[in-house]
């Protein structure tokens, strides 16, 4: 799986980087997400996928494998 | 302000922790319906959206979905008639690129380590409410010493009001936001508000402490203006006091009636977090966020909305919409966290939600640990709820420990 982030949309909610630490960030400047893993564990897909089904600025998108889950 | 014999408006109608019957019965004909809020009371037909997807169709689309005021009569939609005083700072009722310049400003003072920093000091504020309910012995009334007591001492601590001054200013702030009272009263009130607030941001421009409107002056002193600053703490208390009242004094009555789900959670913070997404999700207090008007022709839910509809989404109905989850009228605190809409979503979802979660974390936790033997003093359907209100709650809550 490959993690996209588009910064222009986050709103900043801090939510993606609450939910897979180890993902994602949220930055002290702008307060908007960082992504610290463009290719997450596998162990964390399902995580991962949570948290961008539940940003709520649409500005987290999957590709490539397990990108959509079960 | 509404009469007490005026219905109460169709979208704000609750039974118990659920959207009204007849509010259900709209949402079963399809997710988006021209109906009136009011009816027979005036209520202009509108749209109200009520399925989930459809709902953040419309929140994620602010440039067909305008939140931006009509000032003047005759203004189209998102126009650019002066805005009054009262409205400056006041994001939910900016459209980009305005919007853009203060939320950007503003988002790096709400990240979650920052509200992390107000942690130990919201914990104290929820002690000294639960000092006071204990010494005040039970029965008591939970809405008044704890859900509505936590909020608006958590917002000075956010601002940087100093603590003498708290009483007073939560004082004058109540009366500048009641809807209730007078308007000429309301704008005497109103302006004791104001003017302390212009007194607090003028204290803060020549001597900025490590609060939040100390660092905005710091970061972006010259980027506001003195009335931004004020608007954008009357902001903060629209929408951190009503909301939070709610969800302290809906969610513990929640889980007072659900002991055995509580018992699941009440000892482990990460399934704690659990449980106030899903109690988020569940109580959905706000019943909708600012209306927005259609910029121009858009068909959503097979409906033709026009350019200069107004557009209400409805939060209750978003968040127990099946194709959300499975089941979603009944309560599960251990649910695998679902995208609720109860912060909003897209440019203006809630700038202080990691606040807020934090805030209610911190609360419930407190409240079931000194009151292991917490239960309600009255029978459940004997609770009265609060339903003139931006935000569903509890208007008096009789517990006993
Ligand atoms: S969840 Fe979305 S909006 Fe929130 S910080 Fe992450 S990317 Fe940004």
């Amino acid at each position: 799986m490959e993690v996209h982030v588009d910064r222009g949309r986050c709103a900043g909610s801090g939510l993606c980087m609450s939910y897979v630490p180890a993902v994602f960030d949220q930055s002290e400047d702008d307060g908007k997400v960082l992504l610290k893993a463009a290719r997450p564990e596998p162990g964390t897909a399902a995580a991962v996928r949570g948290a961008a089904a539940r940003c709520p600025a649409g500005a987290i998108t999957l590709s490539g494998g397990d990108a959509h889950g079960r | 302000m509404p009469h007490e014999s005026t219905p109460v408006p169709l979208h704000t109608r609750r039974t118990h922790f659920d959207p009204a019957d007849d509010l259900r019965r709209l949402a079963a004909d399809g997710p988006v319906t021209r109906v009136s809020l009011a009816p027979g009371a005036g209520g202009e037909p509108l749209w109200l959206v009520t399925g989930h997807e459809e709902v953040r169709r419309v929140l994620g689309d602010h440039t067909r979905f305008s939140t931006r005021r009509r000032f003047g009569s005759r203004e189209p939609a998102g126009g650019d008639g002066e805005r009054p005083d009262e409205g400056v700072g006041l994001l939910m009722d900016y459209d980009p690129p305005e919007h853009t310049r203060l939320r950007k400003m503003l988002t790096p003072e709400f990240t979650v380590r920052r509200m992390r920093r107000l942690q130990p000091r919201i914990e104290n504020i929820v002690a000294e409410r639960l000092d006071a309910m204990e010494r005040a012995g039970h029965p008591a009334d939970l809405a008044e010493l704890f859900a509505s007591a936590i909020p608006g001492p958590v917002l000075c601590e956010l601002i940087g009001v100093p603590r003498d001054d708290r009483d007073d200013f939560l004082r004058r702030c109540h009366a500048h936001l009641a809807t209730g009272r007078g308007r000429q009263e309301r704008t005497a009130a109103g302006s004791a508000f104001t003017r302390y607030l212009a007194a607090l941001v003028a204290r803060q421009r020549k001597n900025p402490d490590d609060g939040f409107l100390g660092m905005l002056v710091r970061d972006h002193g010259g980027d506001f203006t003195d009335k931004e600053l004020r608007g954008i703490c009357i902001l903060l208390m629209l929408a951190g006091l009503d909301n939070i009242s709610g969800m302290l004094g809906l969610g513990a009555l929640a889980l007072l009636e659900n002991p055995d789900q509580l018992a699941l959670v009440r000892d482990d913070p990460a399934a704690l977090d659990r449980a106030v997404e899903e109690l988020l999700r569940y109580l959905s207090v706000p019943h909708a966020p600012t209306p927005r008007t259609a910029v121009e022709d858009i068909t959503l839910g097979g409906r033709l909305i026009r350019a200069g509809d107004t557009v209400v989404c409805s939060i209750p109905l978003a968040n127990r919409d099946p194709h959300l989850t499975a089941e979603p009228d009944r309560l599960d605190l251990t649910r695998e966290p679902v995208p609720h809409v109860a912060f909003g979503h897209g440019i203006h979802h809630c700038i202080g939600a990691a606040l807020a979660r934090m805030e209610l974390r911190i609360a419930y936790t407190a409240l079931l640990r000194r009151f292991p033997g917490l239960r309600l003093a009255v029978p459940a359907q004997d609770v009265a709820f609060r339903v003139r209100s931006t935000a569903y709650g509890v208007e008096r809550l009789p517990v006993t420990w």
